[in-house]
């Protein structure tokens, strides 16, 4: 081991090691991070994706801050047993407004990517309040104080502004009529429309096959 | 006029105070952070236990859960032994004695705050990245002053040569930096909500890209210095190999930056990507599994000690599952094993097998190590720290194996297809499947929680004389001959 006298200058020169070590912990992220951001279809959204209506806009921003994310995924898998539960596989383009991105680690729940328009609004407001009336062996929480609090009309047109900076393509028009829109709206409201409006942008029609039930 | 004599007169002395204060620290957190779990884990086994409350409902206590075990428990832990650590094997004080105590409360405060605002859903809800960006900028500015004191400490040293611990604390350093920085890039609204930079499957690279090297970095590499420090000093043997624990170090760091998208597999992140993941996650094994021997090998001719000493059993045991669980990651990260075991509990159960069996054990193995010699007297009772080690390996094997048991029956019954190639479950036939081993899950949980009680029971009554102010800081041993020390050394002050 005659090169060891290489290695031993690194151990004994702080700035050198430092030198090696940040030229050892960026490699990995550059390499595939950055070329996702030219990858079309990672950042352009596909054909019939919108960005979020003010109501659905903020019920995504109640299901991020209530974690819904942490038993329910939006990530059909490339995989057949997946896609008959749950319906066609998930695209890259349909999330390009989710920010952050909900595909979920964790499927204590069914996933949601398809979820709209599969049930009523009446189904969904009795589920969220009163899980176990509907599904007798489920262990969701109950969310009920979503249905007292109201939705603030100016903090979701707010929200609308910055992420218009970030780069999602609201028109003047939809951040100006987001105040009617968002009146006399419960967060229960704003979630209810958030799920319905999941998965409709796919272009074939969502299908409900045999077993994709949730009972 | 008299003190500031005899204050020259004084040999330079260890900052154990911070290491103290980190301890403590670690200590309730270890119990805070296991109550938050075992609350969660009763939930999914009886929702009841939601209790209807926003701010104690499942979804809100799960990240409270992962964030108070990775930043307070494990933070603390990798602060105080980085601190110890760093001192004992530079034969100098710690650089910046304030910045030091500053890093202290920081931490603590900033990991409270999250605490606080995560179930009352204040929170970016990017996993282990919680907390909105007033408290991330708080995280940031700690973390900077973190590494400030330690690598100013390094600069200080009296040994040239710099010790492997203190190769894996600064990787640990210098990559949890990074990482929250490019993480937790967003856009505010107000003051409590914000907007990612990211978006889609780009954000779902960047957060696995953090996610997973939390993991490599915060949850491996810190506590690999750790492991190289303790591991030797209580088996009181060198390391079984020094070269190879040079080839292991840069072959990890380097490595484990690229396996983050194996956490993204069949999803609609680039094909391409998600291969590179998988090729990465498996060369991993051989870093893995080569640190772990590296440790396990140096108890070879004091595995005796496994019968006297409970840190070294803790140690001995951590080790083991370090091997097992990076086993298991590499394995799992196949693309084949993972479209079974993704959204499953098999997930957790790989998590936890890290968590409790290696982050969880090396740590009180250390703690176990390095309490007696910071808190100036050996710990007030060896029986509890063997009811300690019994309590935590059998709530961790019920843990682990009730996970296991979920995740593979779980992952086997959602692809179950009948003759006609239609499915044979309904995802809620699968969730009333799992409710025996969420039970299980919670009971093996409650005795790792028993286990945190019964440590920070014994830390405290171990802690007596330091409470009382009666510790006499311990003198640093100045090689022989003296180097000429760039910058000089410090005074017992410090700075």
């Amino acid at each position: 081991m005659s090169n060891y006298k290489y290695i031993e200058a690194i151990e004994k020169n702080l700035g050198l090691f430092g030198m090696l070590l940040g030229i050892a912990l960026t490699l990995g992220g550059l390499a595939e991070i950055v070329p996702l951001f030219y990858q079309a279809h990672t950042v352009k959204a596909a054909e019939g994706v919108k960005p979020y209506a003010p109501l659905e806009l903020a019920g995504r921003d109640i299901y991020v801050s209530e974690g819904c994310y942490g038993c329910h995924s939006q990530q059909i898998r490339r995989l057949r047993a997946e896609v008959q539960r749950y319906g066609p596989f998930s695209r890259a383009g349909e999330s390009v407004y989710d920010r952050p991105f909900q595909w979920g680690s964790k499927r204590t729940g069914p996933d949601l990517s398809r979820i709209g328009g599969k049930y009523s609004d009446a189904w969904h407001r009795q589920h969220l309040l009163y899980p176990r009336s509907l599904v007798p062996d489920s262990n969701m929480p109950a969310y009920k104080w979503l249905d007292t609090t109201a939705i603030d009309p100016l903090d979701i047109q707010a929200r609308m502004k910055v992420l218009r900076i970030l780069g999602d393509p609201y028109s003047d028009a939809e951040i100006d009529g987001a105040l009617d829109v968002l009146q006399n709206k419960t967060e229960l409201d704003a979630l209810i429309a958030y799920l319905q409006g999941l998965g409709h942008a796919y272009p074939f029609k969502v299908e409900t096959l045999k077993g994709g039930s949730h009972e | 006029m008299e003190s500031s004599l005899q204050l020259k007169e004084l040999p330079e002395t260890y900052n154990d105070q911070v290491v103290r204060l980190f301890i403590l620290a670690a200590a309730v957190w270890g119990v805070g952070g296991t109550a938050l779990g075992v609350l969660a884990a009763s939930q999914l086994a009886w929702p009841v236990l939601n209790f209807d409350i926003s701010w104690l409902t499942f979804s809100r206590i799960r990240p409270n859960h992962t964030f108070a075990i990775i930043f307070a428990f494990g933070g603390s832990a990798l602060m105080g032994t980085c601190y110890y650590v760093v001192q004992r094997t530079c034969h100098t004080r710690l650089a910046f004695g304030k910045l030091a105590t500053f890093t202290f409360w920081g931490w603590q405060t900033a990991v409270f705050l999250a605490l606080a605002t995560i179930p009352f859903g204040i929170t970016q809800s990017k996993e282990y990245a919680e907390p909105e960006w007033p408290i991330d900028i708080l995280i940031a500015v700690v973390w900077v002053s973190f590494g400030v004191v330690f690598f100013g400490t390094l600069a200080r040293r009296r040994i040239q040569h710099i010790y492997v611990a203190n190769w894996y604390y600064a990787a640990f350093i210098v990559a949890v930096g990074l990482l929250h920085i490019v993480n937790n890039l967003v856009l505010p609204v107000t003051l409590t909500k914000s907007y990612p930079i990211y978006s889609g499957a780009v954000d779902a690279m960047v957060q696995w890209w953090y996610g997973h090297n939390a993991v490599a970095f915060f949850l491996t590499a810190g506590f690999l210095g750790m492991m190289y420090y303790f591991v030797p000093r209580q088996a009181q043997q060198p390391l079984w190999s020094y070269r190879f624990s040079i080839v292991n170090f840069w072959a990890l760091i380097s490595v484990y930056m690229w396996a983050g998208s194996h956490h993204l597999i069949y999803t609609s992140l680039p094909d391409w990507v998600q291969s590179v993941g998988m090729v990465f996650s498996i060369i991993l094994l051989v870093p893995s599994l080569g640190s772990a021997a590296n440790g396990l090998l140096t108890f070879n001719g004091s595995w005796d000690k496994l019968r006297t000493d409970p840190a070294v059993k803790f140690m001995v045991v951590a080790l083991v599952f370090y091997a097992a669980s990076t086993f298991e990651g590499s394995m799992l990260a196949i693309k084949s094993a993972n479209a079974l075991s993704h959204y499953t509990d098999w997930t957790v159960a790989h998590v936890h097998s890290g968590a409790i069996g290696w982050v969880a054990m090396i740590t009180i193995g250390s703690v176990y190590a390095m309490a007696p010699r910071a808190l100036g007297r050996p710990m007030h009772s060896v029986a509890a720290m063997n009811l300690h080690f019994w309590m935590h390996i059998i709530g961790l094997l019920m843990y682990v194996v009730a996970m296991w048991i979920s995740g593979i029956t779980a992952g086997k019954m959602w692809f179950a297809t009948d003759t006609n190639g239609q499915l044979v479950y309904s995802f809620m036939e699968s969730l009333r499947a799992m409710h025996p081993y969420y039970v299980i899950r919670f009971l093996g949980g409650t005795l790792v929680m028993g286990g945190m009680m019964v440590m920070a029971w014994n830390l405290w009554h171990t802690a007596a004389q330091a409470r009382a102010n009666l510790i006499t800081p311990i003198p640093i041993p100045v090689p022989v001959p003296e180097p000429d020390q760039v910058p000089p050394p410090l005074t017992v002050g410090g700075l």
